[in-house]
């Protein structure tokens, strides 16, 4: 262990229950900085950062660090006076902690020391000194909406041009706002503004019942709804102590393999739209389209919303279903390799995706990207791998990574990506084991914390649910890895060109709507 | 000038007008056809003309004029060029004032115009798409004058209709083996002019990425209808100057009655059908340009046809 590895992190740490190794320790100010220096050391990553209200519980309001080592996630609490909710900030370890920081004085007045102060997910929707997520404001108050101008970083010097793409954009895609400031073509400066889509997801859970609110945690993000979904139920599963059946873990996994190779083929069609290409476009959307209509067909629903539930899964899959899915496996398989060949010969297509948006592992590192774009740019780390959960331990699968960092290596990692999650599927369902397709999840006692964490497409999907008396829910955050990837578009996009960042942008494929909450 | 060169003069500047939303169609349907997606109606841009002129415009607060002129200038200049090009008959009283420099010129003004325009209203858009649009400009017109100088060195005139008659007098078929140069940069030209894959891209919706459908996206209603429409003209008007310079054949002669031109409008329709065709490969094939490759992929273009004159120069001697 190296020297500065403090010792309270080790003896004070208190185990949590999650699909995964976790504890969880208490901290003063000066130890919640000793914990991230150390942390940094370590080299693990900051995977959320988040606010509590507990006035009502102690006469304090606390934020939480979760940290991710190889092998266990860290979460750090540290509480604070009600009067002074000051923390020192980790945006100087951790350059994601910016924005999440940020973001949970938005929400709840606790402020970082140091760094950004100007508002991330307040948009003038509620009134500054007003905290949406304090327990004394009610999730039904509104305010009429006041907004002010934010302050962009000025850019300024001869021949730079300031340009705004957003939030409202020319095609249909979410809303954010992208400052550029440019020289002729190229790019001198990106600044990313979001939380156009913030809908208070956080207040919602505290209004749901546990047994039911999976079903938002599947909402809070589209594309990656098993991986919320999945995330909510692991954590409350380990809370309640109950076991999902072996057979309904492994329809769970083969339902985030699909959500996987569903985005990924959308983005290896969408990247080769974005630079012209339309054919790869048709072909990969004629892909995903069967796909999502199988998953209609065997899990009755086109992107998976609510089959993950507390217990189990939602629907069984009938043994005559199959020999229809090892088909569609082989068949997919050989269409995204004759895809991958006409990609790699396709001279025009290379052009644009070699070195494009290069994210050198060197940044990736200081930055701390995590998932996907991580693995292209060297973070060389996937859960499935490094902390596999029931029925991942069973199956390792392989790591797809990158050194290279240009959207030519994402595109290769998801080309992998989908191979090896296609790989997978077929292991599963050659070898379906039997059990019951859900089992009893009992009513968890008040005041637990426990964690999801699950490698969605994208990257860790973390959530973080702290139950409430009678059976309802006192305080659940869930994260998206965009948290930590988005401020990688703003340094993958210097040096390159104005017309190339669409291009960079669909690479990285960030959420808006799972960032903004 | 007798009656029917008159009629034919005016025929042929409605013909263009009223064909060229067909070409638009027809290179839309097999770029879907080769993409394998089920295509758009062959009439959809008909539709979509008729959908915007029913519409009420909105301008920007800040438009001048200029802003609400430059359409209908585009559009003038682009129905004028389909006057001086022989795409039916080379009967064009017209084409004797005007010549094919006059015709870049043309070109040349309808750009001006709109590049004006989408500055005019200081959008950010705008003023990116206008200047990329004159740097392809000022890149294409020089390569599209040597692809020119090539035929008017073959038969000593500036005037298409002279160079018309110039190939389909000549007995049997000659290979004239500087047309082949000239032909590759007349099409790289053509791509680049046209917004067409691998220079822009028509179909995107990608505000930063956009040259040509950047410098119109305040525009809408009628306005819109008739950029839209002296685009496609544009793109007709590219094709007959390919089929004047290149295939001939078909096109009436100045002693040609009225079924001989009708048999001219029906060898024109097949032409653009091949040539749509082509034109849907070339964009299905390949994936757009990274914009400063635009340069490189002009210079080419300059390239090839200089080659064209210098290998006819050596034959001649």
């Amino acid at each position: 262990m190296n020297p500065m590895w403090p010792d309270f992190l080790d003896t004070e740490c208190v185990p949590l229950p999650s699909n995964v190794a976790a504890c969880r320790v208490q901290v003063d100010a000066a130890r919640w900085c000793e914990a991230a220096d150390a942390m940094r050391e370590a080299g693990a990553d900051l995977l959320s950062l988040w606010g509590s209200d507990d006035r009502d519980r102690d006469q304090c309001l606390r934020v939480h660090a979760a940290y991710l080592l190889r092998d266990r996630v860290v979460v750090v609490e540290h509480a604070m006076p009600a009067d002074r909710p000051i923390y020192p900030s980790l945006a100087t370890r951790f350059p994601a902690a910016g924005r999440l920081q940020r973001a949970t004085y938005d929400l709840l007045g606790i402020r970082a020391d140091a760094g950004d102060m100007r508002p991330w997910l307040r948009h003038g929707g509620w009134p500054e000194g007003v905290f949406p997520l304090r327990r004394d404001v009610a999730a039904t108050q509104t305010w009429p909406v006041t907004s002010s101008p934010y302050p962009f970083i000025p850019v300024s010097g001869d021949g730079v041009h300031e340009m705004t793409a957003g939030p409202v954009h020319a095609g249909t895609i979410e809303p954010g706002r992208f400052q550029l400031a440019v020289v002729g073509e190229k790019v001198l400066r990106l600044e990313v503004r979001l939380g156009y889509t913030h809908k208070g997801i956080a207040k919602r859970f505290e209004a749901m019942a546990q047994c039911d609110a999976h079903r938002l945690a599947a909402h809070i993000c589209g594309d990656s709804t098993v991986a919320f979904s999945w995330a909510y139920c692991a954590a409350l599963e380990a809370i309640t102590a109950s076991t999902p059946s072996p057979r309904a873990l492994v329809l769970r996994g083969l339902a985030l393999e699909r959500e996987r190779i569903a985005n990924h083929l959308g983005d290896l069609g969408g990247l080769a739209n974005d630079v012209g290409f339309a054919f790869g476009q048709t072909q990969f959307s004629s892909l995903k389209e069967q796909l999502l209509r199988h998953n209609a067909e065997l899990f009755g629903q086109r992107y998976l919303f609510d089959f993950v539930v507390p217990g189990g899964v939602a629907s069984d899959l009938p043994a005559r279903a199959l020999p229809g899915m090892l088909d569609e496996i082989a068949a997919l398989e050989r269409a995204v390799g004759d895809l991958r060949g006409i990609y790699a010969r396709h001279e025009g297509l290379q052009d644009r995706f070699l070195g494009a948006g290069r994210l050198t592992p060197a940044q990736a590192a200081a930055l701390g990207a995590i998932g996907l774009a991580g693995r292209a740019s060297g973070v060389a780390r996937d859960l499935r791998v490094d902390q596999p959960w029931s029925p991942y331990d069973q199956s390792s699968p392989a790591l797809a990574t990158s050194t290279e960092g240009d959207v030519a290596a994402r595109v290769q990692v998801r080309f992998e990506e989908t191979l090896e999650s296609l790989r997978l599927c077929r292991q599963w369902l050659q070898a379906l084991p039997a059990g019951e397709r859900v089992c009893e999840v009992p009513v968890a006692p008040a005041g637990q914390l426990g964690i999801g964490l699950i490698e969605g497409w994208r990257g860790p999907v973390m959530l973080a649910l702290e139950t409430g008396p009678a059976g309802g829910i006192r305080r659940c955050r869930a994260h998206d890895p965009s948290w930590q990837n988005w401020p990688l578009l703003e340094v993958a996009i210097l040096g390159n060109i104005v017309a190339d960042f669409p291009l960079i942008n669909k690479s990285f494929n960030l959420s808006y709507s799972g960032h903004d909450g | 000038m007798n009656a029917l060169a008159l009629v034919s003069q005016l025929g042929g500047v409605v013909l263009a007008v009223a064909l060229a939303p067909l070409l638009a169609g027809w290179v839309a349907q097999c770029r879907a056809w080769l993409q394998s997606r089920s295509a758009p109606s062959l009439l959809l841009p008909y539709r979509t003309l008729r959908k915007l002129f029913r519409k009420d415009a909105a301008l920007a607060t800040q438009a001048s004029p200029l802003f609400r002129a430059a359409p209908y200038a585009v559009f003038g200049a682009m129905a004028t060029a389909a006057a001086i090009i022989p795409s039916v008959t080379t009967d064009l009283p017209l084409a004797r004032v005007a010549d094919a420099i006059a015709l870049v010129g043309l070109f040349a003004t309808a750009r001006v115009f709109i590049a004006l325009a989408a500055m005019d209203i200081g959008t950010v858009f705008g003023s990116m798409g206008a200047r990329r649009e004159m740097m392809i400009g000022f890149l294409a017109e020089p390569a599209l004058l040597m692809v020119l100088f090539n035929a008017f060195l073959m038969f000593g005139s500036t005037a298409l209709p002279t160079i018309v008659k110039g190939t389909l007098d000549a007995d049997g078929l000659t290979l004239h083996p500087s047309l082949a140069f000239a032909g590759v940069a007349f099409v790289m030209v053509l791509l680049a002019e046209n917004a067409r894959i691998p220079i822009d891209n028509p179909g995107t919706h990608l505000e930063v990425t956009m040259i040509h459908e950047s410098m119109v996206l305040e525009y809408s209603a009628r306005h819109l209808a008739l950029i839209e429409w002296a685009s496609w003209l544009k793109l007709f008007n590219y094709a007959c100057i390919g089929f004047t310079l290149f295939v001939p054949w078909g096109i009436a002669p100045r002693t040609a009655g009225p079924l001989g031109l009708l048999l001219a409008i029906v060898w024109l329709l097949a032409k653009l059908a091949v040539a749509g065709a082509v034109l849907a490969v070339i964009e299905t094939v390949s994936a757009k340009l990274r914009i400063f490759r635009a340069p490189e992929f002009l210079s080419m273009a300059f390239l090839l046809a200089v080659l064209g004159l210098l290998v006819h120069l050596l034959l001649q001697s």
